[in-house]
């Protein structure tokens, strides 16, 4: 009796599928490393490993994965939360996280400077400073759609083609490189971790604090599954939707951060390229609907490390990159499919006439 | 309305001019450049090479248009020239095909056309083509790597490769060099993939490979310099010593300043430069135009192979001996 309620919970467990995905997706490892005659577990094994510059590091492939999956799991959250409330896509993250990464190196490099070791304001006015350009973003994007009515694709189409633009204008045209090691920490270690999963980490706990101890999380689907209604109940249904888009340009201009140290310079026409794809396609992997309404966090965090996850495969399996965004689109397209709504009433209703059945033998 | 009409006359009065001033004097040779765009280091020094020799003091009206990698707005910067009527036009082509009507429009008009850096395979409407040889860049990156690896007595070359962003006319041309020369030595060529070109994608493309090739791999081709920085982080994190007298022997193409400042620190074993300042070769081209005489069709430019001295050995390419830069401060100093 015990048992069957427990496979019952994972059955109906809402992120049975996305962690199903993820989990068949580094399965794939296990077979290719069993075929070529290698430890089947070679790509799961996490090492300590000493650095040329005599540090300690946690080192392997899921550390990778947790590593470099990052930029796109904050903001796969700001993503969840602007899909839910206004059943619209922010297309302009990646564009703002250039931004961010251009203002930040701009005032850490002065402006003009093409290099740099030495920072000309303290790192944390560089750093606050970006990420406030992140938050001032949002708001634009978070005043069209909710308080002008623009379609959200429209609204955030205008920050997604100017944003990286204005972007090359603070740095001159040029790769603004701030070769520094304090700044470089950000997309470091800390210690033995990944920085950039530990920045992921501490955003995805706080905003499910927020969401749950305030209910904020519950007005925003609210407001998703019908504005109106919400308004009359006594939300304040355009403040909830600025309020969304503002935290996905808040947690952009982390993301952009992030990835500036990764390299530690302001590679303005590359960072965040097509990542605002990555991040939309996270929610979605996520089992969320892009209509609005009901969304799940914690799938869009697993939809997000789960894209990393394909891309890392691919290295392992040494797929050449001009054909790894085929394999890509055809394990998208799996993952998408057993998600899809007729497919999971069909095996309901599968599942449903066995036990009945059952219940009749 | 009336308002309305001033602005008017004020805005053609502004447009007209400077086409009147340049009218004025026959002495000033105008030339419209349309360039890509901004996205590199590289192509910024293409730039401002262009401004440098085709400045005022130099005699020169110079009318640039950066079309942002926009190959219409391209060709429309080609149609406005044509218009000005200036005296020669330079074009860096954003796409090779497609510029067949534009080209007769400027053969039509009596102007001469310059192309730089990336070429035009549809039409040979223009009077010269000057650029970079990349074919040659990869196959002396191979015939130094040869000779070197002969100097330090290694007989076994295991070779990763970070190539450039699949398609373009750098990546192509310094793979076939590359490969033409591991094919004839018999080398071991483990892996090519693409780091388009940028830090973060050589970054993530080495964090990878020093995991599938754990010490199988010896040699690290990086198809410019900023892959090779990202390159160098992902095999720090790894504790892989690359540079002379370790592990990993680490070749780099383009030779930028933060580049060549790699070599110098013996980070990078060799850098095989890129040259991006066309504009000297190009006034030569013009000079020739201006004398009457036919140029040449394919100008390639002077390039420089950049090592440490204990890095330099003497090698050929197709019988023809190359010789190498040492990198020193001023060599830095005096780099784009």
């Amino acid at each position: 009796m015990n048992n069957k309620s427990v496979l019952t919970r994972i059955k109906n467990w809402n992120l049975l599928l996305p962690v199903v995905s993820l989990l068949l997706v580094m399965a794939v490892n296990i077979i290719h490393d069993a075929a070529i005659g290698a430890n089947p577990l070679s790509f799961f094994m996490i090492t300590l490993r000493q650095t040329t510059g005599n540090g300690t590091i946690l080192y392997g492939r899921i550390i990778d994965i947790l590593n470099r999956g990052s930029e796109v799991a904050i903001l796969a959250i700001g993503m969840t939360l602007v899909v839910s409330s206004s059943a619209g896509t922010d297309i302009s993250v990646g564009s703002v996280m250039s931004l961010c990464a251009s203002f930040c190196c701009m005032l850490l490099a002065g402006y003009g400077v093409s290099s740099t070791t030495t920072l000309a304001v303290p790192l944390i006015v560089g750093i606050l400073g970006g990420i406030f350009i992140g938050v001032l973003c949002g708001m634009f994007n978070g005043t069209l759609v909710a308080y002008f009515h623009i379609q959200p694709m429209v609204a955030t189409l205008i920050l997604f083609s100017a944003a990286r633009a204005i972007g090359l204008l603070l740095c001159n045209d040029l790769i603004v490189y701030v070769r520094n090691e304090a700044f470089g920490f950000f997309g470091g270690y800390i210690g033995v971790i990944p920085t950039a999963f530990v920045i992921a980490a501490l955003c995805i706990i706080v905003t499910s604090l927020f969401l749950k101890k305030t209910a904020m999380g519950m007005y925003i689907q609210s407001v998703g599954i019908n504005p109106k209604a919400s308004r009359i109940a006594g939300l304040n249904s355009k403040r909830m939707i600025f309020m969304t888009y503002t935290v996905c340009g808040l947690f952009a201009g982390i993301a952009g951060i992030v990835a500036a140290s990764r390299i530690t310079s302001a590679d303005s026409n590359n960072i965040g390229l097509y990542f605002e794809m990555d991040a939309i396609l996270s929610v979605a992997l996520g089992g969320n609907s892009l209509g609005g309404g009901k969304f799940s966090l914690a799938g869009s965090i697993i939809g997000a490390y789960t894209i990393q996850a394909i891309t890392t495969t691919l290295y392992a399996l040494g797929v050449s990159s001009t054909q790894a965004p085929v394999f890509k689109a055809i394990i998208v397209i799996l993952i998408v499919a057993i998600q899809a709504p007729p497919l999971r009433a069909f095996f309901k209703r599968r599942s449903a006439a066995k036990q009945v059945k059952g219940a009749a033998v | 309305m009336r308002k309305l009409t001033t602005v008017l006359v004020a805005a053609m009065a502004a447009t007209l001019l400077p086409a009147m001033a340049v009218a004025a004097s026959d002495d000033v040779i105008s030339v419209g450049f349309a360039q890509v765009g901004h996205e590199s280091d590289w192509r910024t020094a293409s730039t401002k090479s262009c401004q440098d020799v085709f400045s005022t003091e130099n005699g020169y009206d110079l009318s640039f248009v950066d079309c942002d990698n926009d190959e219409a707005a391209q060709k429309e910067a080609v149609r406005s020239f044509i218009e000005q009527d200036v005296d020669y036009i330079i074009i860096d082509p954003i796409i090779a095909t497609g510029w067949d009507t534009v080209l007769t429009e400027c053969e039509d008009a009596g102007i001469p056309v310059i192309v730089i850096d990336r070429t035009i395979d549809d039409s040979d409407k223009y009077a010269a083509w000057v650029g970079s040889n990349f074919m040659t860049e990869g196959l002396a990156a191979g015939e130094w790597l040869k000779a070197y690896a002969d100097a330090q007595g290694i007989d076994e070359l295991n070779i990763l490769t970070i190539s450039g962003s699949t398609g373009s006319s750098a990546q192509i041309g310094r793979s076939d060099g590359f490969n033409e020369v591991a094919e004839k030595y018999g080398w071991n060529l483990l892996d090519e993939q693409t780091g388009d070109f940028t830090e973060a994608g050589g970054q993530e493309v080495m964090e990878n490979y020093c995991k599938s090739y754990e010490g199988q791999f010896n040699v690290v081709v990086c198809q410019n310099d900023n892959e090779a920085f990202g390159a160098m982080t992902a095999m720090d994190n790894a504790g892989v010593t690359y540079g002379p007298g370790n592990d990993v022997i680490l070749i780099s193409y383009d030779a930028c300043t933060a580049g060549l400042e790699d070599v110098k620190a013996g980070k990078i074993s060799a850098d095989f430069e890129c040259n991006p300042l066309a504009a000297p070769f190009v006034e030569e081209v013009i000079k020739t135009i201006a004398s009457g005489e036919e140029p040449e069709k394919e100008v390639y430019m002077v390039e420089h192979w950049y090592a440490l001295p204990d890095q330099i050995v003497d090698f050929e390419i197709n019988g023809e001996p190359q010789e190498m830069t040492e990198v020193t401060d001023e060599v830095i100093e005096a780099q784009y």
